[in-house]
């Protein structure tokens, strides 16, 4: 059980219900629950659709995609049965957030499952929960199970003639399965490779039928949208990146944890005011602003609102929501690496620049902290970064060459440190890791 | 081949969820490891059979995902997540702690087959890092002495 924070800044949307005892269905229905659905269930399917678009509800598994928009694309007649897929196969270094969700509200993603499935005209959904998470995959089947129990799920639900059921699965450690495909693939069974788009999900998805697949702290969003309402939803956050996010503070700050925090609150006000600053008294170095797929900001970069918009523009990403923090003590070559090593593990292999790239990336890495990189290196790990990018199936390579060349580029100095046989100097005298040939 | 009752009446449930068979497979290779202890021969032959699969399409999807092995791990599990958030509050130096104090490696079992080691990619526990799963639960906001204390908990457990 994760230990749950507070600061007065937070603005509690998604996270009203922690704490509150609201994994229990009755507790869940006092505090405003399944009032949403019943709401949707009296509302057009285009209106629906109109009020998330309005809302600015953007994806919250790291593209940031509209997400009424997302679904505006499923075709309103299909032969195929349409499907609502809940990615919960949360893995990105650095995001702890959905877990928080299953665990203190999982019936606010299942009526979030249920809103999607009414505003795209399915009948079926699934909440995808990663292996790892076994005690909230419980949680969650016994919300299901609740749910049935009322009459919510099933046929003919709150007597409105409209049947849906919802089920829950199971992953098996694998973070290319969070990628929207990827995780079809296993769903369906398989090893979770890629598939490659168009067609995409929203058209040809799960079973070959229209699927629209959504990250669960946007699904836990939707109900709370259509209670409130689009307006208030929208005037939470800063223009086009509506509401609040769940921002997982990670890394070398004084009081770490999961905050909700409205879309566009500035990032150095989060680590210095929120996150309560530098542990050990230490300095800033670098933050990883979004997961580590997201390019590293330097200390003077961290003025910026933290939406999608204004992260972009400052050259990085939104991405899930894990900011991790740097200290000055960090070697920023020795945490290049250990992302590497992340990338190289979770490659699926499917497609060469990714397989070889990140390999090859990891190896060089490991061979420049060991002290026994030239000075060309330097370069050719930019350069193998720069060649995967945008050349991958989906996006893990692109995830692996991001940061990557963001290291390169705003620590070169870092780098020449470790050049010609010079141990690292963050590490103590002797501790070098053994020179990998 | 017997699973447990639970084991059953979870997996006939499941096959009502989905189009195809074999959509049950990822959650279900899991659960079985969860109680024969591996995804051994048996296993395997068993589940191919329930779903119309060949052994060789099974044995594909178990080589993919990071939690299936074929072979027995100790009775608990040590899964220390040494990736970037962890890394930064000591997830590292966990790692060498567990390894000087159960004498294995990576990937290691003990000769009592008591315990397994694993260094494991982020596990969703990155504001209470450092953190380590054992089999399934979470020990989060680690130091050595803490994980001692987890360690020899699971010793007088397994022992008994």
């Amino acid at each position: 059980m994760a230990s749950l924070v507070s600061h007065p800044d937070e603005v509690r949307v998604i996270s009203k219900r922690f704490g509150q005892g609201a994994t229990d269905i009755d507790r869940y229905l006092q505090l405003d629950g399944y009032k949403a659905v019943q709401k949707a269930l009296a509302m057009q399917p285009d209106a629906l659709i109109n009020e998330v678009k309005n809302s600015g509800l953007r994806g919250r598994g790291g593209a940031g995609f509209s997400t009424g928009m997302k679904w505006s694309f499923v075709p309103k007649q299909s032969a195929k049965p349409k499907y609502v897929l809940c990615n919960g196969d949360e893995s990105e270094p650095g995001t702890c957030k959905d877990r928080l969700i299953f665990e203190h509200d999982p019936h606010s993603v299942i009526e979030g499952v249920m809103i999607a499935a009414l505003a795209v005209g399915s009948h079926t959904g699934y909440i995808y929960i990663r292996g790892e998470y076994r005690y909230l995959s419980v949680i969650m089947q016994k919300a299901i199970k609740d749910a049935y129990a009322k009459g919510f799920l099933g046929k003919n639900i709150f007597g409105s003639g409209y049947d849906l059921d919802i089920y829950w699965h199971g992953g098996a450690g694998a973070y290319e399965v969070g990628e929207e495909s990827a995780l079809m693939e296993s769903l369906e069974g398989k090893r979770g490779i890629p598939r490659i788009r168009p067609p995409f999900p929203a058209v040809v998805g799960l079973w070959g039928g229209p699927t629209v697949i959504n990250n669960a702290e946007t699904l836990a969003a939707v109900p709370h949208i259509i209670l409130g309402g689009a307006d208030w939803y929208a005037k939470l956050g800063t223009p086009k990146n509506g509401g609040t996010r769940l921002f997982c503070l990670a890394g070398n700050l004084n009081k770490p944890g999961v905050y909700e925090l409205p879309m566009g609150y500035n990032l150095r006000k989060m680590i210095y005011e929120v996150g309560g600053g530098i542990s050990h008294g230490r300095g800033l170095k670098a933050v990883v602003p979004g997961g580590s797929s997201t390019p590293v900001l330097l200390p003077e970069e961290i003025d910026i609102p933290m939406d999608f918009d204004s992260v972009a523009k400052a050259g990085s990403m939104l991405g899930s929501g894990g900011v991790v923090v740097l200290d000055d003590t960090t070697c920023i070559v020795k945490f290049a690496l250990r992302t590497m090593k992340f990338y190289r593990h979770e490659s699926c292999g499917w497609c060469i620049p990714c397989r070889e790239g990140t390999d090859w990336l990891e190896k060089t890495l490991t061979r420049f902290h060991a002290g026994a990189g030239s000075k060309k290196d330097i370069d050719n790990i930019y350069y193998l970064a720069e060649n995967m990018l945008g050349k991958t199936f989906c996006p893990l390579g692109d995830a692996a060459a991001m940061p990557t060349m963001a290291f390169v580029k705003k620590f070169r100095e870092e780098f020449e440190d470790h050049l010609e046989g010079k141990p690292c100097p963050f590490e103590k005298a002797g501790a070098a890791e053994p020179v990998i040939a | 081949m017997r699973f447990s009752d639970e084991f059953e009446s979870r997996f006939a449930e499941m096959l009502t969820h989905y189009p195809t068979k074999r959509s049950v497979l990822v959650p279900t290779l899991l659960y079985a490891q969860d109680e024969v202890g591996s995804l051994n021969d048996e296993v395997i032959a068993e589940l191919a059979s329930r779903l119309d699969l060949t052994e060789l399409e099974v044995r594909n999807v178990i080589s993919y995902y990071s939690m299936l092995t074929t072979k027995p791990r100790g009775k608990y599990n040590v899964q220390v997540c040494t990736n970037i958030a962890c890394m930064l509050r000591g997830g590292e130096e966990l790692l060498d702690h567990c390894k000087k104090k159960l004498g294995i490696g990576h990937k290691g079992t003990t000769e009592d087959g008591l315990f397994s080691l694993e260094e494991v990619e982020c596990i969703g526990a990155c504001s209470w890092a450092p953190a380590v799963q054992v089999n399934y639960d979470f020990h989060e906001n680690l130091t050595n002495v803490k994980m001692d204390e987890i360690l020899d908990e699971c010793k007088k457990k397994g022992t008994q």
